[in-house]
């Protein structure tokens, strides 16, 4: 049967995920170091999941509220303030399935057909298919290295029309590593307001910060009835595989979002629920031993990759470094491909984040400082190969 | 530079070159130097061992925790008695603890026979032990915040995703 017939054209739009083609080639291989992956190596700390083990023991098998259990969405609002001071209460939050399942529910609430969505780019993969999904139209904010992947009033402000509907940014990034502070938020906030733009604010790095404190557009009073918050426990909390995460905004807002969440998941899973209530009540310091780990090797990968004469900025977030290798006359794909072929080090493009991102490549650093030590010997060798001055 | 922060790195990872620290913790190479000296002088920084599973090698090895009681001194105390026993290489590690008994030590030998003849004409015989208790280590599950069990290693994450 030929099901370009009849699958959705929606569907037929969206474009191969360019890390997929990545996975597959590294896949072929034996031997692969990989840098590639976006979740942490860390196992998810013991306490949290005895506390799972036990929810199953003691019979925690059920549904949960749809919004996600009471004593978890006060353990959210709790941490939201502890660690942001940002104020919420129970009935702004729903319990997704991971982050991911929050950004589809809140761009299928928020979008009709042909509403525009800016999306910074380079960006997550699933934001554009989110918003095709949805019915709406991408119009990509270019962000660029100069400008340490920030979005500035200007460039916002070149993106919106009459369709804009709202703004989908994330920050700390991914793949960037970038992060905006509070004073670059602010030269935003009158134009959000005026214009009257929902912002999604995908913040699920927003403890992975290696200078200064979060922000977030939520924190402008002004426009916060506007804002939802994206956030979860995969990253801060090494907690990928539990597909956990939740989506915080305005109460009148919520309710509405909720309907999506109610009929098409019903509720996020009890065992993962129950592994992060402890998470959130007992967790902190164990967020803050991966926070320093990964400021460690951020510290080394960063200088290791400059020895190499690779232009590398260091990023204030997440883990994940975006060198520009524009010096060596490569393009990104073939860059990371040549790289893998010839010394089984796999990276990603930047181009399978946007193609904005030409000249540059996402390097992770959820890994060892022994294994990027192997890795960057490899890369050294692979630059050498090619006859890069390095 | 905290100190608690270089400590904690080398804690888990003794051999960390002090060019790799002085990278990790963004502070020039002598000045890491000089705090590691300074460790070392303190004896905040006791040494620098590897954690070697003795079980996956050809070597003999038998390990015993022996719980110890004992008649402090006056005035010192325990100190001297303490002394005697931890001053044998064949002790690994020594405690002091509250409760039941008063010392619980760790010892290594190739042998049950060189234990046991550690426990009787060593140990035993120092003045102040007025008993001992010996138990043999039948497996090592954790050592040094180690974990040795291989299921540990098996999990493997994807090598690319988003």
């Amino acid at each position: 049967m030929d099901y370009t017939k009849v699958l959705s054209t929606k569907l037929l739009s969206i474009k191969p995920s360019g890390i997929r083609r990545f996975f597959d080639l590294a896949n072929e291989l034996e031997g692969v170091v990989s840098l590639g992956v976006g979740e942490p190596d860390f196992d998810t700390p013991w306490h949290i999941r005895a506390a799972a083990i036990y929810s199953i023991e003691s019979g925690q098998t059920t549904y949960t509220e749809n919004q996600g259990l009471l004593e978890l969405r006060k353990e959210v609002c709790k941490y939201q303030a502890r660690h942001f001071k940002l104020n919420y209460s129970p009935k702004d939050v729903i319990i997704t399935v991971g982050g991911s399942e929050a950004i589809d529910i809140a761009l299928r609430a928020l979008v009709n057909d042909g509403d525009e969505v800016i999306i910074p780019t380079p960006s997550y993969v699933a934001y554009e298919p989110g918003v095709i999904l949805a019915g709406g139209v991408v119009v990509p904010l270019a962000l660029t290295s100069e400008n340490e992947f920030k979005i500035t009033a200007e460039s916002l402000l070149a993106c919106i029309s009459d369709k804009t509907k709202a703004i989908l940014l994330n920050y700390p990034n991914n793949p960037t590593g970038g992060v905006m502070n509070h004073e670059d938020y602010s030269q935003l906030v009158d134009i959000i307001k005026e214009h009257n733009i929902m912002v999604l604010s995908d913040e699920i790095y927003g403890d992975l910060l290696y200078e200064g404190t979060h922000a977030s557009l939520a924190h402008f009073e002004e426009i916060k009835d506007q804002v939802l918050i994206i956030n979860g426990f995969s990253k801060g909390y090494s907690m990928t595989g539990w597909r956990l995460g939740y989506l915080l905004g305005n109460e009148a807002l919520i309710e509405e979002i909720n309907k999506i969440h109610q009929y098409v998941i019903m509720c996020a899973p009890i065992m993962s629920q129950y592994a992060a209530i402890e998470g959130l009540k007992h967790g902190d310091q164990n967020v803050e031993m991966m926070r320093l780990e990964y400021f460690a090797r951020r510290n080394y990968i960063v200088k290791a990759f400059n020895d190499l004469n690779i232009k590398t900025h260091t990023p204030k977030g997440a883990f994940y470094i975006f060198p520009d290798i524009r010096s060596t006359g490569l393009s990104s794909e073939d860059f990371c491909e040549q790289l893998l072929s010839d010394q089984k080090v796999a990276c990603v493009p930047g181009t399978a984040f946007g193609e904005t991102a030409e000249g540059f490549i996402r390097v992770s650093y959820a890994y060892s400082i022994d294994e990027i030590s192997i890795a960057m010997a490899r890369i050294k060798q692979f630059l050498i190969n090619i006859g890069y001055n390095t | 530079m905290k100190d608690e922060h270089i400590l904690a790195l080398i804690e888990k990872k003794a051999n960390y070159s002090t060019q790799d620290l002085a990278t990790i913790l963004q502070e020039d190479e002598q000045s890491i130097l000089e705090k590691m000296q300074e460790f070392e002088k303190e004896k905040i920084i006791c040494g620098y061992h590897t954690i070697i599973n003795w079980d996956k090698t050809n070597k003999e090895n038998v390990a015993a925790i022996i719980f110890a009681d004992t008649t402090p001194e006056q005035e010192v105390g325990y100190e001297n008695i303490a002394r005697k026993i931890y001053n044998y290489p064949e002790v690994e590690s020594m405690h002091l603890m509250s409760g039941k008994n008063d010392f619980i030590i760790r010892i290594n030998g190739s042998s049950m026979k060189e234990i046991a003849n550690f426990v009787a004409t060593k140990l035993a015989c120092i003045d102040g032990i007025s008993a001992t208790s010996t138990l043999i280590v039948l497996q090592t599950y954790k050592s040094n915040g180690f974990i040795y069990s291989q299921e540990e290693d098996k999990r493997e994450r994807l090598l690319v995703n988003p």
